[in-house]
């Protein structure tokens, strides 16, 4: 069920071009795409098709060699990197394939960092929305517990609550199951949706998995750089 | 900025042999560059006490006054020249006023010590034995005033009264003269005094120790026919490099001409400069060693954790955050490793005698002049110099790649 219809975010006529001359690759050629809010989309493809392209420059990671990009009434193409650094951790979340946590850091200090670093220090109130997170995620035992020390499902669970801290609008999953057991995956999807259905956040899944896609409300196909279906 | 701190520190405890490793590195830096400043600074004590300690940091020496002209150039336009007056071979001038001027410059800041003297030339004979020698009056109970004599005594006592003499040991070996024996001393006046010798002493130079002798300010005026002031006045300091500022204050506060020991001393100077150069290059060579250090110790650091670099950035840490996280590691390495480096230089010198009680022999290393607060700020300064080009590489981690890895 889609909480909203208004749109989230509108991309347009996206080009991506890798390198200059003769060993130029255009990876995204043309794509256009509109999310709206409350939106849990799948975004499938062959391998080279562009996802992971389109995701990084949807996270505002990359800009597009040339197009349009507005999300929440802002022209993101225009943004300069302070801007956008704020934009970011403001309002776009990440989960990626291999968690990426700070492994110095504990399962609650790396939820509670977008928010830390948005203020300078760890607030007592960022503190208790990290645990309540964690909590959701079913990591009461591994609040604090050195990231390292914490199991590839655990891993992907707090990576999911560190996107979801700021409360952010969008989540960027790229490949979140991908290097995880069945049973895990289970776990991280089911997660995933019931704070879409709750919250409202729009996801926007990468997948090569059918099943995974199978979860998602919309299935985005990308080809040869352009949306196909 | 409190979690930027946070999170350098993190990343310090998190690798504690390689930090371990750095701090030490740095404090090794540290260390030398506090034991050169030690050894240079107590190595120019020493000089300088062997070589100034023991001698008058201002001397004021009356003007000899010329012989009056009893006849000028015009008189000898069509005349003759009947008498004229000749430089005489024995002159002594003398500071008249002296005990005028004795509390004044008693009086003025850093002087330490003023020794009213009379100086002449003589000759000292025992049987039938005779030696020339330098004579200096000194007021008694001032002996030690300038020449630290009762350090030097070896036999006797530097103390000088009426009819006593104290002189050098080599003088004594040469007239083969033991404590207690009557000589007699002549003036380049001419005048005689019978002495008695009640002190010898050694202080390792031969001029000194084989002519020079010493009576009392008293018998000095007997020797030398003068009946009021002195030859000279010699004034010591408690900081020897304000000579030459506070002889012009003498000067100026008197009329007399003071002259600073640095007059004259100028190869002395030239070579404690080239010496505090060679230890300003060694010093510097410490610090870019350590600023090496800190420096390729970082980018190793930034280069290891790209990816992390890389999510922080994803997930909303600005560029001057990532600079500021690098800057304050290389901040706190320096801070560790300065305080560590210094308070191993300082552990290291205690041993070493204080500047005081320096000996020939031993390593003259002084531990007042460890420059401790200076080595670690220069360190600080340096580590933090030296990590902004590895926080500035961080901060440029492209994400995507840095993820990527």
């Amino acid at each position: 069920m889609t909480i909203s219809q208004s749109a989230l975010l509108e991309v347009s006529d996206l080009v991506k071009t890798f390198g200059t001359g003769d060993v130029a690759t255009r990876v995204l050629r043309g794509l256009s795409l509109s999310l709206a809010k409350g939106e849990m989309a799948a975004l499938l493809g062959p391998s080279g098709s562009g996802k992971s392209t389109l995701l990084t420059i949807l996270g505002t990671l990359m800009k597009p060699t040339s197009g349009n990009y507005n999300m929440l009434g802002q022209d993101l193409i225009a943004a300069g990197d302070k801007e956008l650094t704020t934009f970011r951790n403001l309002h776009i979340g990440f989960v990626f394939q291999f968690h990426n946590l700070l492994p110095d850091f504990t399962a609650l200090e790396n939820v509670i960092f977008p928010t830390a670093v948005r203020f300078g220090r760890e607030t007592p109130a960022a503190r208790d929305r990290g645990r309540d997170l964690l909590v959701r995620m079913g990591l009461e035992e591994r609040i604090n517990f050195p990231s390292a020390n914490l199991s590839g499902g655990q891993k992907q669970r707090v990576a999911v609550a560190r996107a979801l801290m700021n409360g952010p609008e969008l989540v960027l999953a790229d490949e979140p199951t991908g290097n995880l057991d069945r049973a895990s995956a289970a776990r991280v999807m089911e997660l995933i949706g019931q704070i879409n259905r709750e919250e409202g956040t729009t996801f926007l899944i990468s997948t090569h998995d059918e099943k995974i896609a199978g979860l998602c409300r919309r299935q985005i196909v990308v080809g040869e750089g352009v949306v196909t279906g | 900025m409190l979690y930027a701190l946070k999170i350098a520190g993190r990343y310090l405890t998190a690798s504690k042999a390689q930090t371990a490793l750095l701090v030490v590195g740095v404090a090794v830096g540290v260390f030398i560059f506090i034991f050169m400043s030690a050894l240079i600074g107590g190595l120019a004590e020493f000089i300088l006490s062997r070589t100034v300690g023991d001698i008058s940091h201002i001397t004021i020496e009356a003007e000899i006054d010329e012989p009056a002209v009893l006849i000028s150039p015009s008189d000898l336009d069509g005349g003759h020249v009947l008498f004229v007056t000749e430089r005489g071979r024995v002159r002594t001038a003398t500071l008249s006023d002296a005990a005028t001027w004795l509390p004044l410059i008693e009086a003025v800041p850093s002087v330490r010590a003023v020794s009213p003297q009379i100086t002449g030339a003589g000759f000292l004979t025992r049987g039938g034995q005779v030696s020339q020698v330098s004579v200096t009056g000194l007021e008694p109970g001032q002996e030690s005033a300038i020449l630290d004599l009762e350090g030097y005594m070896v036999e006797g006592t530097e103390r000088l009264g009426a009819g006593l003499i104290v002189l050098g040991s080599k003088l004594a070996d040469d007239l083969a003269l033991s404590l207690g024996q009557t000589l007699r001393l002549q003036s380049s006046n001419g005048a005689t005094a019978t002495l008695t010798l009640s002190g010898i002493f050694d202080t390792g130079n031969g001029g000194m120790d084989g002519a020079r002798t010493f009576v009392s300010l008293g018998a000095a005026r007997t020797l030398f026919a003068m009946p009021q002031g002195v030859t000279q006045i010699e004034i010591k300091l408690d900081d020897l490099n304000a000579a030459d500022a506070t002889a012009l204050r003498i000067s100026a506060l008197t009329g007399l001409d003071a002259v600073p020991w640095t007059d004259g001393a100028e190869q002395l100077m030239e070579a404690l400069n080239a010496q505090a150069q060679t230890g300003y290059f060694l010093k510097t060579f410490a610090l870019i060693t350590i600023v090496i250090g800190v420096a390729s110790a970082l980018l190793l650091s930034t280069y290891r954790r790209r990816p992390e670099i890389g999510i922080m950035r994803a997930m909303g840490a600005s560029r001057g955050f990532v600079v500021f996280v690098f800057v304050t590691q290389g901040a706190m390495i320096g801070l560790m490793g300065g305080v560590t480096g210094a308070a191993l230089g300082y552990l290291a010198l205690l041993p070493f005698p204080s500047r005081d009680a320096f000996k020939a022999g031993t390593l003259p290393l002084d531990i007042t002049q460890g420059s401790y607060g200076l080595a670690i700020a220069l360190t600080l300064i340096g580590a933090i110099l030296a990590s902004i080009l590895p926080a500035r590489s961080a901060a440029r981690v492209d994400p995507v790649t840095a993820i990527g890895q």
